[in-house]
């Protein structure tokens, strides 16, 4: 199938495969499509086998941060304690719109995913952790869960083994920082979002300060397919001259392009080929400008800059990016720069949990200053503050937040400098006045201000 | 981005959103109260049961109000202070009454660049709000702009109450207003 376009021929399905085909929601379709295969298996194994598959294959983490899934299932020894698997189904990078998809098109890929990685981990209790704002998703995955325990799928006695799986539902209520982590954690304790300091590592003292493994949804719907198929099909995908980066990704496209969606693609497609010809490039005739390449917290490339990158997680850090989540957003030649810049800093501003001080004033200041320059206010001097705010912000807080909103902004100053000074231009030298925070761009919202 | 209306504009206060004098009437009782602790079982500790306890209070009232908040704190064994603390920290719990319909425009930069803004307006326009954060004269909408919904392709989605629309243009807002009772 596909979804919501028809799947281009490049594209690898494996993850995608049922995207788009309703009848792949319900156990009987799912089992019907080869499901439950891969938990059978996984039960049928040791433990430590299962790590060893995933550790042979090379599959890295999908949320973002790309640690190998196999690696990070090792950390978690049968010590006697409880263990946790959380899967992250927080999925609130802007531009990134792939776990919504495997939610709600196949909500029981994932349910095997999460059992099995916790067979993995020796944990008999998991927690899928999905945003308040995914209706839709919510609905089909706590369905999903229902009916593997019906069919003793989950439970006291899961598929027969005598082993207990247990699997919950958990319902985010609004906040993009839940996606990190710790903060995860602490929100599914029934606290504030916000991150903790590492160490303890998950691993170490984790859910309820047990050992703990934390996954993306991507991750581990993936890894379900490695253990039905083996690492050997899964290494095979990929750039053949970069064993680093294996298997397929999801790439969420937005913004100013012709076809947005989802694509699955091997690691290592050509990013030129990607855009221009899976993505019909910028819409109506129009050109690309300037692409984000792994959601919103990567640095910004130009449309030149995307031609001779490889989308893997060392083409993409060779081009001065980085893969992240695989939200893809497009600028084309009429977007403002300086004023979707503007618009991301205040999402990080109005997102920061504000326990470090460098990320609460960081990211206020920045679309403070970045909001003043839209409105023809700014100086030339601001747009060296802004570089030097972004250097404080970056690497001296608990989390990776304050980094992500201080990255884009000075990607996109050094790349698109003359549209900031193009807005600055004759005002320079008009005294600074400050306004109130945060100042709405749409009319109706600067008069709604508090 | 949740803006809070602005000094001196009317908040919807009809008893149909609890928000009179009368005193606070618990919604842990019977069935609830049942699913409550059936909910708790699933977590080692009563407290990791807050978040759900406070979307089952703001399914029934459509508002956590300082009553609910006691209520929470006592059910669950933990402090009025920590639920507040927890209720404020996200987004979308309502710390007071909302329309009947809230309606949740995501305005980050993905769908920004597709015209997101425009798509605000004519909410705040046919519903009229003419404000964000405000609700409208007969107590129906409130209108927000909301940080990223998490479906960048589909611009401009729009939640409204648990209703997740997709691809909303500013020409079709009659048409959805529409569909609202």
């Amino acid at each position: 199938m596909g979804y919501p376009h028809p799947r281009h021929p490049r594209e690898t399905p494996v993850l995608s495969e049922h995207f788009g085909d309703p009848a792949a929601r319900t156990l009987a379709g799912w089992k019907a499509r080869g499901g439950y295969q891969a938990l059978e298996q996984a039960l049928a194994m040791d433990p430590v086998a299962v790590q060893n598959v995933v550790k042979d294959s090379g599959l890295r983490g999908r949320g973002g941060a790309g640690f190998p899934a196999g690696i990070k299932w090792s950390f978690m020894k049968p010590d006697g304690k409880p263990h946790y698997l959380c899967c992250n189904g927080d999925e609130s990078e802007p531009g990134t719109f792939k776990d919504r998809e495997i939610m709600r098109w196949t909500p029981h890929a994932l349910v095997e995913g999460v059992a099995t990685a916790m067979h993995a981990i020796y944990a008999e209790t998991g927690y899928i952790y999905i945003r308040g704002e995914f209706t839709e998703p919510l609905e089909a995955v706590t369905a999903a869960v229902r009916e593997a325990y019906a069919a003793g799928i989950l439970g006291a006695n899961a598929m027969g083994t005598g082993r207990r799986l247990d699997i919950h539902v958990h319902k985010g209520a609004g906040a993009y920082i839940c996606g990190e982590e710790t903060a995860l954690m602490n929100s599914l304790e029934g606290k504030r979002g916000n991150p903790r300091i590492k160490p303890p590592f998950p691993a170490v003292a984790g859910l309820f300060g047990k050992p703990t493994t934390i996954n993306n949804v991507e991750t581990l719907t993936a890894a379900a397919h490695v253990v039905r198929r083996g690492a050997e099909w899964y290494k095979a995908m990929g750039r053949p001259d970069n064993p680093k980066s294996t298997g397929t990704k999801l790439f969420s496209v937005c913004g100013n392009v012709a076809r947005p969606g989802n694509y699955e693609v091997t690691l290592g497609f050509p990013f030129k080929d990607f855009l221009w010809e899976l993505c019909g490039g910028a819409p109506d005739g129009r050109r690309i400008k300037a692409v984000i390449p792994g959601g919103s917290s990567v640095p910004i490339l130009t449309a030149e800059e995307c031609e001779a990158v490889f989308m893997d997680y060392e083409g993409m850090a060779a081009a001065g990016t980085l893969l992240g989540s695989g939200g893809v957003i497009v600028f084309d030649d009429t977007a403002d720069m300086p004023r979707q810049i503007a618009r991301l800093a205040r999402f990080y501003a109005h997102e920061s949990c504000a326990q470090c001080s460098q990320c609460r004033e960081g990211t206020a200041w920045t679309t403070r200053i970045l909001e003043r320059i839209c409105r023809g206010e700014g100086s030339f001097e601001d747009l060296d503050t802004l570089l030097e705010i972004g250097e404080q912000m970056s690497g001296k807080t608990i989390c990776v937040l304050s980094d992500s909103c201080a990255t884009p902004v000075a990607s996109g100053l050094r790349k698109f400098r003359h549209e900031f000074e193009a807005k600055i231009g004759k005002k320079q030298g008009k005294a600074f006045v400050p306004s109130a925070y945060p100042t709405g761009l749409t009319p109706a919202a600067a008069g709604s201000a508090p | 981005m949740t803006y809070g209306p602005s000094a001196g504009a009317k908040l919807a206060t009809t008893p149909a959103h609890g928000h009179d004098d009368a005193p606070y009437q618990p919604v842990f009782t019977g069935a609830a109260r049942d699913e409550l602790e059936t909910l708790c079982a699933r977590y080692p500790s009563r407290q990791a049961a807050l978040l759900p306890a406070l979307w089952m209070i703001q399914e029934a009232r459509g508002w956590v109000s300082d009553g609910a908040v006691e209520e929470v704190a006592q059910v669950l064994g933990v402090s009025a202070a920590h639920v507040r603390g927890v209720l404020t920290f996200y987004t979308m719990y309502h710390q007071h009454p909302v329309g009947k319909h809230f309606i949740q425009v995501c305005t980050t930069t993905p769908c920004n660049l597709c015209g997101a803004e425009d798509v605000v307006n004519a909410f705040l326009r046919h519903t009229g709000c003419g404000e964000l954060g405000v609700t409208s004269d007969d107590g129906r909408f409130t209108v927000i702009e909301v940080e990223c919904l998490g479906a960048c392709g589909f611009a401009t989605p729009v939640m409204i109450n648990s209703r997740f629309l997709e691809s909303v243009t500013p020409d079709a807002v009659p048409d959805v207003l529409e569909e609202c009772d």
